[in-house]
């Protein structure tokens, strides 16, 4: 008795003095607020950014693309094929509900039933329970890329969705274009609830009291977050003091916002490569490397970065950002328009030749202008160019298509891997197995795609690196695709509102940890 | 007037399933819905599986012969996004669009008449010149540049007024309006000025130059001559009879008006329907699409309508059909 007395003591206490460490209201502004509230929806940033705020991952990404332990305190490999998860004890879901290994099987097993998440999944063959608090993850062959797909695994609380919602249907139901219970209500485990959603205009988030997490510093009680389109009312926002913290801050405002007192700026070098695709299919010269080698020297990145992207990103001669595995130091943007001039000589096409290319002109950050530039670095090695930009909206079912000769396409892994992209980007298409689905150039190198799926069941970080790295390489030496920048990342916030630490290149800020000062 | 009515009635229903049609039939070249609905890496098959759930692989009249039939049932359809009726999420924000339009008819009503008046009066005075001077930059400038404009003068630089969004609402009568509160009107000033700013100059031009012409009328000249009170002659004589090509404008202008919404509410983020129109493009919600082109349909019938209606209050000798 006397314990118990003294536990609601210091409980008590403990109340008074989350309250009294100035319990904070953020303010935020966003490009886009999340389109549903069921993390299983859609794989896309708004989601990650929500499911972050409300649910928590048994593994998340740290800075310095390490993982750190959440709802799974350690794990161990058990053997080759198996991984065991230790799971926390005494999480509570917002429901009040006890967190336990029942819950890890629900979402693990809904998540294998998304059109988007599947994919992710398709890896691991089994779940099992050894007890309620310890799980293993079980795959067909090894596979090194566990840890990276667990950041993906959102214990949803499972009495919470169990059941009939007031239409009769499955309280779990995952639909994705419809109203559904799931995509209404939410009980994760997260620092957050959702306390009000008026869907494009306000969504508000209060802390959740009962949060397993007592060792975060975060002091925000209370979250509105806006979506705001249009980037410079976003930032007339921040500038007139409406909001506190705004992401993404477009190129051209990042001095004006630098140089104002009481805002900060804070950049990071993004993971996101933006890239051109030759189709070898449509144009013969593109068959030959030299030809596409002879591109690859014709275009100046650095000279995009500065000019058009404002310093803004990083020039590119590879897929995999810095921290990447498969991310080869080695490899250097290559311009140098005379033995460009001279490769297209001895292809063949000393007098060039005419190509149709087509970009988006809304979907990355001056995307319509760096098409453009590229357009006439191509024309003085006498390659003339037709380009048509589109909105996305009608961008992808061209690209689909593969209605150009040149296309442009940005990719960011998942998985935070550089095989992600080797996957999707360069790997010989292939419509039965998926590989190579946003391959718009035809590229095809058997050897290249050997390797690549020998690196996805090599556990040892260390080969994995090497194999990917030779990959980069021979994709650099072959010029299998016109490599451009990794687009930067960029947020601003009221001085006070101490966002660095919490920020991070997959942009999910964490903002339960978020400390704002008074 | 009943056959007035039941004409406009049978013009409305036409005007809408000409619209529906034609929404209908360009929505392919909107783009594919399903970009917006899936993550970059969902398979082909994935994607054909939700389009055929979807409908979307279904022939054009199939798919339109589906829509007509339940829109004669008033169902628009399920916006994408919103996983609501579209009908109901653009009722939704219709009175924020209209709150909008209303601040800002206020501003070009309040100051158009009095200055259009005051300038064809006075026609060579200083400040006549300077307001024809502003109004043809008022004209000339976009709306998009006078909002961003507004913005960081009175936002940004003053901090006056908030930079954007609806203030507090309160629910009157089940409806949501921003109009009784303190915090609404000083986030209504500056969207209903750049809203405003387009209109202003037109109404101002006009108003000068029907006034100046009746001003030399025969009937006004025999007025002077009759010796009737100044004040008499411009307001009750003058003013009566400019005001009828006014009218008529201006019922045009008030389908132009809510177009032009769609780029106010844009940049002050207004939780309007033009907002949500643009958000509807940008993410190809065709359902969402339709419904608003046929909603917009609709006002633009409605408020012609009044127009006539007015106009036969105002002008005796203008005559509805129908009407012996």
């Amino acid at each position: 008795m006397k314990k118990n007395v003294s536990l609601l003591a210091s409980a008590v206490i403990s109340l008074g003095l989350v309250a009294s460490a100035n319990a904070a209201t953020l303010k935020m502004a966003y490009d886009a607020d999340p389109v549903s509230l069921d993390p299983h929806e859609q794989l896309s940033g708004g989601t990650l950014q929500l499911s972050h705020m409300t649910f928590d991952p048994l593994v998340r990404w740290d800075k310095k693309l390490g993982f750190e332990p959440r709802l799974a305190e350690k794990w161990e490999r058990v053997d080759p094929l198996t991984m065991r998860f230790h799971l926390r004890k005494g999480v509570k879901f917002h429901s009040g509900n006890d967190f336990t290994a029942k819950d890890v099987v629900f979402t693990f097993d809904r998540l294998r039933n998304s059109p988007d998440f599947k994919g992710i999944f398709a890896p691991f063959s089994e779940l099992k329970v050894v007890d309620d608090y310890t799980i293993d993850l079980k795959t067909e062959k090894p596979f090194p890329l566990v840890l990276n797909n667990v950041t993906y695994l959102f214990p949803m609380d499972s009495k919470f969705y169990s059941g009939n919602d007031a239409n009769g249907e499955p309280k779990d139901k995952l639909v994705k274009h419809g109203n559904s219970f799931a995509s209404r209500q939410l009980s994760g485990t997260g620092p957050f609830t959702v306390s009000y959603r008026e869907q494009g205009v306000r969504v508000e988030f209060s802390r959740y009291g009962n949060y397993w997490d007592e060792k975060s510093p975060g002091n925000v009680d209370k979250i509105v977050l806006t979506p705001i389109k249009e980037a410079p009312t976003r930032v007339a926002a921040l500038l007139a003091g409406d909001v506190d913290f705004i992401a993404p801050v477009p190129p051209t405002d990042h001095k004006r916002i630098a140089q104002k007192d009481g805002i900060d700026l804070i950049t990071m070098g993004g993971t996101r490569i933006i890239t051109f695709q030759m189709n070898q299919e449509r144009v013969e010269a593109f068959k030959d490397a030299r030809v596409r080698q002879a591109i690859a020297y014709a275009i100046n990145q650095q000279g995009i970065v500065k000019k058009i992207m404002k310093g803004f990103a990083t020039p590119a001669a590879q897929m995999s950002p810095w921290g990447y595995l498969g991310h080869n130091e080695a490899l250097k943007p290559r311009y140098d328009l005379k033995k460009a001039k001279q490769l297209m000589k001895e292809a063949g096409y000393e007098n060039g030749f005419s190509i149709t290319m087509m970009a988006p002109n809304n979907r990355y950050v001056n995307d319509e202008k760096i098409a453009q530039a590229v357009a006439s670095m191509l024309a003085k090695i006498g390659i003339k160019v037709d380009l048509k930009t589109l909105p996305k909206a009608q961008y992808w079912g061209e690209f689909d298509a593969r209605a150009a000769d040149m296309m442009m396409i940005g990719w960011h892994a998942d998985t935070e891997d550089s095989n992600n992209f080797f996957e999707f980007l360069t790997a010989c298409p292939d419509t039965e197995t998926g590989l190579g689905q946003y391959n718009s150039g035809n590229y095809c190198n058997p050897e290249a795609d050997k390797l690549m799926h020998q690196a996805n069941s090599e556990t040892s970080p260390k080969k994995r690196a090497a194999m990917m790295q030779q990959i980069e390489t021979m994709l650099y030496n072959d010029a299998a695709f016109i490599p451009l920048h990794w687009q930067n990342l960029a947020w601003a916030a009221k001085s006070n509102v101490k966002a660095e630490p919490v920020l991070n290149v997959m942009d999910f800020p964490y903002l339960g940890d978020l400390v704002v000062e008074d | 007037m009943i056959a007035f009515f039941i004409k406009r009635l049978a013009q409305a229903v036409l005007v809408m399933f000409v619209i529906s049609l034609i929404s209908f039939s360009i929505q392919d070249n909107l783009g594919d819905p399903l970009q917006e609905m899936v993550g970059q890496s969902v398979s082909e098959a994935e994607r054909q599986a939700l389009r055929d759930e979807l409908g979307l692989n279904d022939p054009f009249l199939v798919q339109y012969g589906r829509f007509v039939k339940n829109a004669l049932q008033g169902d628009l359809g399920t916006s994408y996004f919103f996983k609501e009726p579209a009908l109901e999420v653009i009722l939704n924000k219709l009175p924020a669009t209209l709150e909008l339009v209303f601040g800002a008819s206020l501003i070009i009503i309040g100051l158009s008449v009095p200055l259009g008046v005051y300038s064809a009066i006075n026609p060579h005075s200083w400040f006549s010149k300077v307001v024809m001077g502003i109004s043809i930059v008022g004209i000339s400038v976009p709306v998009f540049l006078t909002a961003i404009g507004l913005i960081y003068f009175f936002s940004i630089e003053m901090g006056l007024m908030p930079s954007y969004g609806r203030g507090d609402t309160v629910e009157v009568l089940g409806l949501e309006t921003s109009l009784l509160t303190a915090d609404g009107w000083s986030h209504l000033v500056l969207p209903a000025v750049s809203l405003a700013s387009i209109m202003l100059p037109l109404f101002i031009r006009l108003i000068r130059a029907e006034m100046m012409e009746v001003l030399q009328s025969e009937y006004v000249k025999f007025a002077w001559a009759k010796g009737l009170m100044t004040r008499r002659i411009y307001f009750l004589h003058a003013l009566k009879n400019t005001m009828l090509p006014v009218i008529t404008v201006g019922g045009v202008q008030i389908g132009t008006m809510v177009a032009y919404t769609i780029l106010t509410e844009t940049v002050f983020q207004w939780p309007g329907m033009g907002f949500l129109f643009l958000e509807a493009v940008n993410r190809v919600d065709t359902p969402l699409i339709v419904a608003y082109l046929i909603v917009v349909g609709a006002i633009f019938v409605i408020t012609n309508t009044i127009v006539d209606l007015i106009y036969g209050l105002v002008n005796p000798t203008v005559k509805l059909a129908g009407k012996k």
